[in-house]
């Protein structure tokens, strides 16, 4: 089967690739630009660990054809952090402890960005309701809501 | 010196909350996790399932397979060891079926090829004949006794004659005269439970990369819960000498016991040697719910008398749990934790193991334990509500104490049963006013806990900063509490520690990351091994001075005359020491190796508010308390954290999670869409209590805490639905058709 090219941008770098026409954004993400901070959790879309953004929107890199992001603007994970400056959110949650293995994490910490771009002062309910697409197993969310919540207020501070 | 002789009262930094020291990987996608490594020339390689639920399985041909583009081997039973007895032909047989498939996705070829899709083409080209037979998926149903017999000569010698084939193990405990005891009731109830199979539901799918050439040494790197048992268990089902297998363990995604065994990694091993390249597997979704370890099911019959004014007179329990086509199901652990918080004069408990068509059961977080507690703490409830006492004055009543002759036979040690219940009666939660619709539940729970074999290093650089390794993979923060204690026992500042998880080639042999054990065994372990550099230190400062060894004492993290009559020197620090190593006899490095006794058992008490809808039948938990004694919290996040995340769990598992199989055998809801774990919006925040009664048996007091959290919730929850629906749920999950027909058939008889 013949390859596709693809030209993209991920976390603001101009990038091309090649890719099987069946082939995931994540898998091209993964296994072709070695960018494995994007988990895949289930491959079905059902647990977020894969969140990344595409154009501004965030969607499930296992869900995109790798062929999709031919002219798009890709983010993940790996773009969140300004060189040795980590994000509002990731700070937060290594403060309030707000993971335990760390796999659901870059999906979560994706979304959440997502949501604080967005709702500058969400509420609880809106922090879980906007996480209801990524799964953890491990902390029952508690730590995650409060580290999300404390970030979007220090973000509000420092605007 | 006894352990609880060391036991410290004053702490500098155990019990601070600090940065975990592997945060920053964590939160920018740096974190290499299982399925995150490559080798230069890496095959990927793929399973193929069985469909059936029990077949004969006629033949393999792979010749199709072999002939397409791409694929470089394909490995089938016979690649495996040949002479494997007992758990390790249990083992093998799971992760490869021979002549037959046992239940649906077990495996019976493997293929690698240049690409994942190369890999997962060429399984459509492997050419299966199956016979496919009788099956039965029921716990009850594969006791009777027409059911298909799942394999003949399984059943050990415990088992009492005339039982069926597929009841494979029996468990009896406890000790006096329950009928003696039912008799001296006012009120006894019997009651008939059910759980359903409940995955561990880890976010991250089994992955491994396997190295190994026709020399038999080997390379493995894989997210496990144990690496050097992975070493033992893979060299055991390919033949080969465990030392010459490395294994590395990778970040791992979520386990709580469903990545203590091996699953891929032999099979990943096996095509490597065959093809003499990197080989990496990892498991689809669908992989992980079919053909991994979810805990049992079970079906639990419980009897208990009480008399009027709330003392428990006898309780007896009946136990059946399946644990797949293999032996291993944890009814003695169902029948050893279901009266563990009760202090009584008669109990009795009996257990099955059942084998039947499912996957071969794997640890789930205090495996056995939730299950027992369902029933007994359900009946509980109903002894209180009927004859109208408090739920948390009876248990108090009946509660085990530091020497209570436990249902399971020791006598208990020093806990914190009765200080969880105390805390739980005084929280604003158990005496905040209830709605119409709501209800309120209440439950103990009982873990063990265990020690197993642990070994720890710890080594100074020049500098005077420590390295700690230890062999157990950190699964929940676990490299947090070890740098803690290091530093606690060393007298240093938690930053000067840095903790690493060392490979199979580099420590002695580490028990897996199971039975809450990690913040108890390698922590003490560490604070051992820290002891022992602490000796080598004062030694050095010894010889410096000139004086006797026993006239140096470490205090605050330096070396200091043990009094006037040792000489009037300087105190040396740990980095002023540690500075001349090289100089005053070499390398310093501390280390312990032990087998610990003492683990401390552990007890919770739970609080949880529903509502019930009676139109959906859905249930809404409104509010969630855990109180728990832990010992010593080293750092009382995680504790927490271990709290909240076994009580989420055990939402899910009471609420919405069970395996569901189809007339055919095979599993429907193999994916996280059916198959639903709770999601944020499904919970409230969980509140946490943390009691602190030291576990003699660690020089910091710790007990273990990640498995109670599991215990009480399936009870807590069902009672609290109980007396919101105003009807008894005995059935898990209380999903919205249950509780619906749990109404009709309370409203029309």
């Amino acid at each position: 089967m013949s390859m596709i090219h693809v030209r993209t941008t991920v976390n603001g770098d101009e990038i091309e690739f090649v890719c099987d026409p069946r082939e995931t954004m994540l898998d091209a993400l993964r296994d072709r630009l070695a960018l494995t901070g994007a988990k895949e959790g289930c491959g079905t879309g059902d647990c977020g660990a894969c969140s990344i953004t595409l154009n501004g929107r965030l969607v499930c890199a296992c869900l995109m054809l790798a062929a999709e992001a031919e002219g798009g603007e890709i983010g993940t994970v790996e773009g969140i952090a300004d060189g040795e400056n980590l994000h509002a959110l990731q700070r937060k949650f290594l403060e309030h402890a707000a993971l335990q293995c760390g796999v659901c994490t870059p999906g979560i910490l994706v979304a959440a960005k997502s949501l604080l771009e967005r709702n500058k002062n969400p509420s609880e309910t809106e922090i879980r309701y906007w996480l209801a697409g990524n799964l953890c197993r491990c902390t029952g969310y508690d730590k995650i809501v409060r580290a999300v919540s404390d970030a979007a207020q220090e973000l509000r501070e420092c605007a | 010196m006894p352990l609880d002789e060391a036991t410290h009262k004053e702490f500098k930094v155990v019990g601070t909350r600090p940065l975990r020291p592997d945060g920053v990987d964590k939160v920018t996608g740096r974190a290499m996790f299982g399925a995150d490594m490559s080798a230069p020339g890496m095959l990927h390689a793929a399973i193929l399932r069985s469909p059936h639920a029990h077949a004969r399985i006629v033949g393999i041909d792979v010749s199709r397979a072999l002939a397409a583009s791409g694929v470089k081997a394909v490995v089938t039973r016979p690649d495996f060891a040949g002479d494997l007895k007992g758990e390790s032909w249990n083992v093998l047989e799971n992760v490869m079926a021979s002549d037959r498939a046992l239940y649906d996705g077990h495996a019976v070829a493997a293929v690698a090829a240049t690409t994942q899709l190369a890999a997962r083409d060429a399984l459509k080209l492997i050419d299966v004949e199956y016979q496919p037979l009788p099956h039965v998926t029921d716990v009850d149903e594969a006791m009777r006794k027409e059911a298909p017999t799942i394999r003949e000569g399984v059943a050990d010698a415990s088992v009492p004659k005339g039982m069926h084939p597929n009841v494979v193990r029996y468990h009896e405990s406890g000790h006096g005269d329950v009928e003696k005891g039912f008799q001296e009731a006012d009120l006894v109830l019997e009651r008939k439970f059910r759980t359903e199979a409940a995955h561990q539901g880890y976010i991250e799918p089994h992955a491994c990369l396997a190295q190994m050439g026709p020399d038999s040494k080997g390379e493995l790197w894989c997210c496990t819960q144990g690496h050097f048992n992975v070493a033992k268990v893979c060299a055991s089902l390919l033949g080969i000498d465990a030392s010459q297998l490395r294994v590395t363990a990778s970040e791992i995604g979520g386990g709580f016991g469903g990545k203590t065994t091996v699953f891929i990694e032999p099979v990943a091993l096996a095509l490597s040697r065959k093809t003499n390249r990197p080989v990496k597997i990892v498991m689809n979704r669908a992989e992980v719910f079919r053909a991994t370890g979810p805990t049992s099911s079970s079906s639990i019959n419980v009897k208990i008398g009480m008399t009027k004014n709330g003392r428990i007179t006898a309780g007896e329990g009946e136990f059946r749990l399946q644990g797949g086509a293999f032996p291993g199901s944890p009814m003695e652990f169902a029948a050893m934790c279901a009266f563990a918080p009760y202090s009584l004069e008669h109990v009795r408990n009996v257990g099955w193991d059942v084998i039947c068509n499912r996957p071969k059961q794997a640890a789930y977080r205090a495996p056995g334990s939730p299950m027992g507690a369902f029933a007994v703490e359900s009946v509980i409830d109903e002894l209180c509500n009927e004859l109208g006492l408090d739920t948390i004055e009876v248990r108090l009543k009946n509660a085990s104490r530091e020497g209570t002759k436990a249902s399971f036979g020791p006598k208990f040690d020093r806990i914190g049963l009765v200080e969880t219940l105390e805390a739980a009666k005084a929280h604003p939660h158990y005496s905040a006013s209830l709605k119409s619709g709501q209800g309120r539940g209440v439950s103990c729970g009982f873990w063990f806990n265990h020690s197993g074999e642990t070994a720890v290093s710890l080594a100074l650089s020049e500098d005077g900063t420590v390295s700690v390794s230890v062999g157990t993979p950190d699964i929940g923060g676990s490299r947090a509490s070890i740098g803690l204690m290091a530093a606690e026992a060393l007298g240093i500042d938690y930053e000067k520690v840095r903790t690493t998880i060392a490979d199979t080639a580099t420590l002695g042999y580490n028990d897996i990351s199971h039975g809450s054990r990690v913040t108890y065994a390698s922590g003490l372990a560490t604070i051992k091994a820290a002891s022992d550099t602490i000796d080598k230190l004062c030694s050095r400062a010894a010889e410096e001075w000139g004086i006797d060894r026993e006239a140096v004492v470490w205090e605050e993290g330096h070396a200091r005359p043990a009094g006037p009559n040792a000489g009037d020197f300087e105190p040396m620090s740990l980095a002023r020491i540690a500075s001349r190593m090289g100089r005053t006899g070499g390398p310093i490095v501390g280390h312990y190796e032990t087998t610990p006794e003492g683990a401390g058992v552990s007890f919770a008490t739970h609080l949880v508010d529903a509502e019930v809808d009676r139109e959906t039948g859905a249930t809404k938990i409104l509010r969630y308390t855990v109180v728990q004694d832990a010992g010593k919290a080293i750092h009382p996040s995680y504790v927490e954290g271990q709290y909240q995340g076994g009580a989420a769990q055990g939402i899910g598992w009471a609420l919405n999670e069970e395996y569901i199989y189809g007339e055919d055998g095979r599993l429907q809801n193999a994916g996280f869409l059916d198959y639903r774990i709770p999601v944020a919006s499904d919970l409230p925040m969980i509140d946490t209590v943390i009691i602190e009664v030291p576990n003699p048996g660690h020089p910091y007091g710790v007990r273990g805490v990640g498995e109670t959290s599991i215990c009480p919730p399936l009870a807590a929850i069902a009672n609290a639905v109980s007396n919101a629906a105003g009807v008894r749920l005995t059935e898990l999950p209380m999903s919205p058709p249950r509780i619906l027909k749990a109404l009709d058939e309370a409203e029309n008889g």
